[in-house]
């Protein structure tokens, strides 16, 4: 036992070093940081200790816009693509010839590299010099006015930037949705059609209850996902997203640690605990109320 | 007789029903299998089409009749692409490689050998499933900056061989080999190491390959890391390549080399699904996480 203790911690040793300087002491050191006043990233000093950083970034103009582009892009996104996966794992469960097709063509996203198909939708809502860019083209062709989604109004970046990110997510959840809904025991919906029970009633009554904590999960992971946005912003409209308007909490944290704003890791840690203050506060409430409905 | 006759016209009108919805059906699924594949197609015809073609073109055609391979050409000589593609095929191997091998001794451990606080040390490491990246970045950053590894390949490797969520899928695979094989190989006189490496290992391969995959493409598509920790081009990742291009690439918006570019970075990651997509697509259901 004495040496089969010794040769287990052997094994454990790559990963525990790693983990201990890369996870655990990093874990530590942003609260450290967090509270050192007037941290000097040249000559590691600082004041003294307390929740200036926090006042700091909590009134930090940049970092309010930040939320509140954070905020808009959860709660769109979240049941926007929560919703359009279901009803199209729905409609693959409903079908048998193409549907494998269907359903490996539906992933493609989820292998791309975001930064570099993000350019693609950049240039289909762009407006250059020698055209409008595909999407406007449409929006005319169907009356409305040309408008320019990447140096544009806010509400129209905004739009951009739902679009692309619900392409992206939507890979993942159709994915899980779709092996949920394969799951469900066939018997159910065999006895509730010998009952004749309607398709909307099987629907409400069967499926959704079995599926509901798998939803759940999506929708937790897809409330994490969305709060951290980052790259598929910078895809659209550049690295710097403060003078874009677009910037996310997460690419607050990073400006504020590196780039043309950067040097201020005590700001950046700051910003990353009321960030992880936030994801944690919805994790719970969901695993309660998802608890609370079992 | 009517009876019959109402039957039969219930089931008519319950037929049509369920042809009508069978339509709508396959009409929604294709409609949302052209928003994904739209995209694509846009990138790989424009990055097919002629500079001068592109721009004269107010309302883009669909189609191109003149394809040409000079934005390839162009995007592999005005920026050092390909040496992007190198340092990133040299990074995600280097991740790969040694995160596979950290992971598979720690997964063995937990799997296989008893010893004090074990229960309690992988209860520890699941928590750490929880931490956020963003959360423990800032120091990392700030201890690869003062080991003087910015710019360095060692500085972009070393904080991401580790994965908590890995060593769990791994662990959970080592641990349905049965015990009796063990304990067959103790009897031969087996090192722990020997059993490992000869009997747990192809065992448990399907796993294994699955967690390659998902790495892979996860180092691919890397780019904060890179980003803060290179300023150097010549340690650009082709996700900080592309963005570089995006900025300042390639002279005055010219766009169909960009799309060039787009479609070089895109195609190793859409051939390895393509090859492997049932097993990309178990894998990342068994529990990927992006979403």
């Amino acid at each position: 036992m004495e040496q089969n203790n010794r040769k287990a911690w052997l094994y454990l040793l790559p990963a525990l070093a790693f983990l201990g300087v890369f996870m655990i002491y990093p874990l530590v050191d942003v609260v450290i940081y967090s509270v050192e006043e007037g941290y000097n990233s040249a000559s590691q000093t600082f004041f003294g200790y307390g929740f200036y950083n926090f006042d700091f970034v909590l009134h930090d103009a940049y970092f309010l816009q930040a939320v509140r582009n954070t905020l808009v892009l959860v709660a769109i996104t979240v049941p926007v693509s929560t919703g359009l996966s279901l009803l199209i794992a729905l409609g693959l469960s409903s079908i048998k010839p193409l549907r494998n097709l269907f359903q490996t063509v539906y992933f493609l996203p989820y292998v791309t590299n975001t930064l570099a198909v993000g350019l693609v939708f950049m240039i289909l809502f762009k407006q250059t010099e020698y055209s409008q860019g595909l999407i406007n083209l449409l929006i005319q062709a169907f009356g409305g006015s040309a408008v320019d989604f990447i140096n544009g109004p806010w509400w129209a970046k905004m739009t951009v930037t739902c679009i692309y990110t619900v392409w992206i997510v939507m890979p993942f959840k159709i994915l899980i949705l779709t092996s949920a809904l394969a799951s469900v025991n066939q018997d159910y919906y065999n006895a509730a059609r010998m009952d004749g029970a309607s398709k909307s009633r099987i629907f409400f009554k069967i499926t959704l209850p079995m599926i509901m904590p798998i939803v759940f999960y999506l929708i937790i992971t897809g409330f994490i996902g969305a709060f951290k946005a980052y790259s598929d912003e910078v895809a659209l409209f550049g690295t710097d997203l403060n003078a874009a308007g677009m910037n996310t909490m997460v690419g607050y944290v990073y400006d504020m640690l590196y780039g043309n704003g950067g040097g201020f890791p005590s700001y950046a840690a700051a910003a990353a605990l009321i960030l992880f203050a936030i994801i944690l506060t919805i994790t719970v409430i969901n695993l309660l109320v998802s608890r609370g409905r079992r | 007789m009517t009876d019959t006759n109402e039957y039969g016209r219930e089931g008519a009108k319950i037929r049509v029903l369920g042809t009508v919805r069978k339509v709508f059906t396959y009409a929604g699924l294709s409609l949302w299998g052209l928003v994904v594949l739209f995209p694509f197609y846009w990138m790989i015809l424009t990055s097919l089409k002629n500079y001068g073609a592109y721009t004269s073109e107010y309302v883009p055609r669909f189609f191109t009749l003149s394809p040409t391979i000079e934005n390839y050409l162009k995007a592999f000589s005005a920026v050092p692409l390909a040496k992007y593609f190198l340092n990133t095929l040299v990074f995600t191997l280097a991740t790969t490689a040694l995160m596979l091998l950290i992971i598979i001794l720690a997964a063995f451990a937990f799997a296989r050998l008893d010893f004090k606080g074990k229960d309690l040390l992988f209860t520890l490491f699941l928590s750490l499933m929880m931490i956020p990246n963003e959360l423990v970045i800032i120091t990392n950053f700030q201890t690869v900056t003062l080991l003087g590894l910015r710019n360095t390949f060692t500085g972009l490797i070393l904080p991401s061989v580790t994965s908590v969520f890995y060593l769990y899928l791994l662990r959970e695979a080592f641990a349905q080999v049965p015990d009796s094989l063990y304990l067959a190989a103790k009897v031969d006189g087996t090192s722990d190491f020997k059993y490992l490496w000869k009997v747990i290992l192809p065992i448990c391969q399907p796993t294994v390959v699955t967690i390659v995959i998902l790495k892979i493409i996860e180092c691919w598509n890397s780019y904060v890391w890179p980003r803060l920790i290179t300023d150097n081009q010549a340690y650009f990742l082709v996700s900080n390549g592309i963005q570089e291009i995006r900025e300042n690439g390639f002279g005055r918006e010219n766009i169909p080399a960009m799309m060039a570019a787009v479609v070089a970075i895109s195609l190793p990651l859409i051939i390895l699904f393509l090859v492997f997509h049932k097993k990309i697509m178990a894998g990342v259901s068994r529990g990927g996480t992006k979403g």
